[in-house]
């Protein structure tokens, strides 16, 4: 007797370099495997049927955390797409920079999950609950891609065209994420779930950069509420340029639970998911703009 | 396709089908079924195993994905000087029932202890949050977990001792 969910016929190919993995990936029935804790089950359900996976897992070039300079001359964070979950958990420079991704981490899975389960997996799942894609979100984070013919980069906010579908084509490997690192800001990481490692209820995710008591420019990430792009633009609009305080931030909650569009499934009815967006927001907001102030 | 997969020192050479999850690989292939297989969805960790020394539920690893790598399974920690403090703890604090739980419960022990020496309570509770104990209600896993720091401590400072000595 073997297991009640067991994959379809799948043929297997490891790649050996970045340029191998583009030349496997050509065909749009096969699918780059990295941690598996994201397409294995996938395709234990048959939601997923790829004819080939290419295991990239040897490729450790994409496993890495650095700073670096961004196009317009700033610093950014630069994390490589086969960064396991527990690696940017247990980053320093991470937790200094982007608060926001250390909060998301330790309610994301398990420590077993996170021993396995990458970045860059988490993102081309693009689970309308999956934490990570809310927390980039908010930082407007932009997603590198290599190419048949070099790369090209796409904002996180254009990354996914809707439930587990991205914009990466065939023939084509997310290798790394660059979050803007901007003087001044801070960021954080609510969210409500039913146990310890199970999907979001609801979350939201903050990155403020504030200038003398008022927010100069603001990212609202929002997880498993039906938000377009995981972002609560409305919210973020209305809160630039205002004070940094609990008012401006109790209006900017309302604006996103307002917008988002959840629906009722069995972690809760609409109407508790809009009521946690607007506590959540409030709670991530504030603590984000505390970072931002110099508290941890 | 073939693959080579060395299980707890051991060198295994077989033909299997890519899809092959790594816990069948290790029950039915190898026979080696301390290994559990539970929920089949990475939520429950009875199948946890090291692959290349971090621990991985292996109902959501691919067999190929092992090729060439070394995993180790409960079997694999006893050693020739006997029981490892981890399975003496179970013993001792009674941190098994039915013992569905115990391979992956140990075999995560294990490794937070190799990093984490003197763990205390909070620290094996969020080790052990990705795996479901069902007769236990954790606490004699946790005793069980406190109980192998404290002997392998103990069995380290003996060490030293005897090589003083000598």
């Amino acid at each position: 007797m073997r297991g009640m969910q067991v994959p379809s016929h799948v043929e297997y190919a490891r790649a050996t370099s970045i340029g191998h993995a583009l030349s496997l990936l050509t065909s749009p029935e096969a699918r780059p495997l990295a941690g598996g804790h994201s397409l294995i089950p996938m395709m234990k359900l048959r939601l997923a049927q790829p004819e080939l996976v290419v295991d990239i897992t040897g490729l450790r070039e994409l496993a890495y955390i650095t700073l670096g300079k961004g196009a317009e001359g700033g610093d950014e964070l630069r994390i490589g797409a086969l960064t396991t979950h527990a690696a940017l958990l247990g980053d320093d420079l991470v937790d200094e920079m982007f608060p926001i991704l250390t909060d998301a981490e330790r309610v994301i899975a398990d420590p077993i999950v996170r021993n396995w389960g990458t970045v860059g997996g988490s993102l081309c799942q693009a689970d309308p609950s999956e934490d990570l894609s809310a927390a980039f979100s908010a930082a407007r984070a932009t997603a590198v891609i290599a190419t048949a013919s070099g790369s090209r980069t796409v904002p996180v906010r254009d990354f996914h065209l809707g439930p587990y579908q991205t914009v990466i084509e065939p023939g084509e490997l997310l290798t790394e994420i660059r979050v803007p690192v901007r003087d001044g800001t801070g960021s954080a990481y609510e969210k409500v779930e039913r146990r310890a490692g199970d999907w979001s209820i609801a979350a939201v995710g903050a990155v403020l950069t504030i200038e003398d008591n008022a927010v100069m420019t603001a990212g609202i990430g929002l997880t498993a509420v039906g938000a377009p792009h995981f972002a609560a633009t409305e919210a973020e609009d209305h809160l630039t340029g205002r004070p940094a305080t609990a008012e401006s931030f109790a209006a900017a909650a309302e604006l996103a639970a307002a917008h988002c569009r959840p629906v009722a499934d069995q972690r809760g009815p609409e109407d508790y998911k809009r009521a946690l967006v607007v506590e959540l927001a409030q709670r991530a907001l504030a603590r984000a703009a505390a970072r931002a102030g110099g508290e941890r | 396709m073939r693959v080579t997969i060395t299980v707890n020192g051991t060198e295994y050479t077989r033909d299997v089908e890519p899809r092959l999850l790594l816990v069948h690989f290790l029950r039915d292939e190898l026979g080696l079924t301390g290994t559990h297989w539970g929920c089949d969805t990475s939520n429950c960790g009875v199948c946890v195993v090291w692959l290349d020394g971090t621990p991985v539920k292996s109902c959501t690893v691919l067999t190929p994905m092992a090729d060439g790598r070394e995993i180790r399974t409960v079997e694999g920690l006893e050693t020739a000087e006997g029981l490892d403090p981890v399975q003496q703890g179970f013993m001792e604090c009674h941190g098994l029932q039915c013992g569905f739980c115990t391979p992956g419960m140990m075999l995560t022990a294990r490794w937070l202890l190799d990093r984490e020496p003197d763990p205390d309570e909070q620290t094996i509770r969020e080790a052990i949050s990705g795996q479901a104990c069902r007769c236990t209600g954790y606490e004699n896993i946790v005793r069980s977990v406190r109980w192998a720091a404290r002997q392998q401590a103990a069995q380290a400072a003996q060490a030293a001792e005897s090589e003083v000595t000598v």
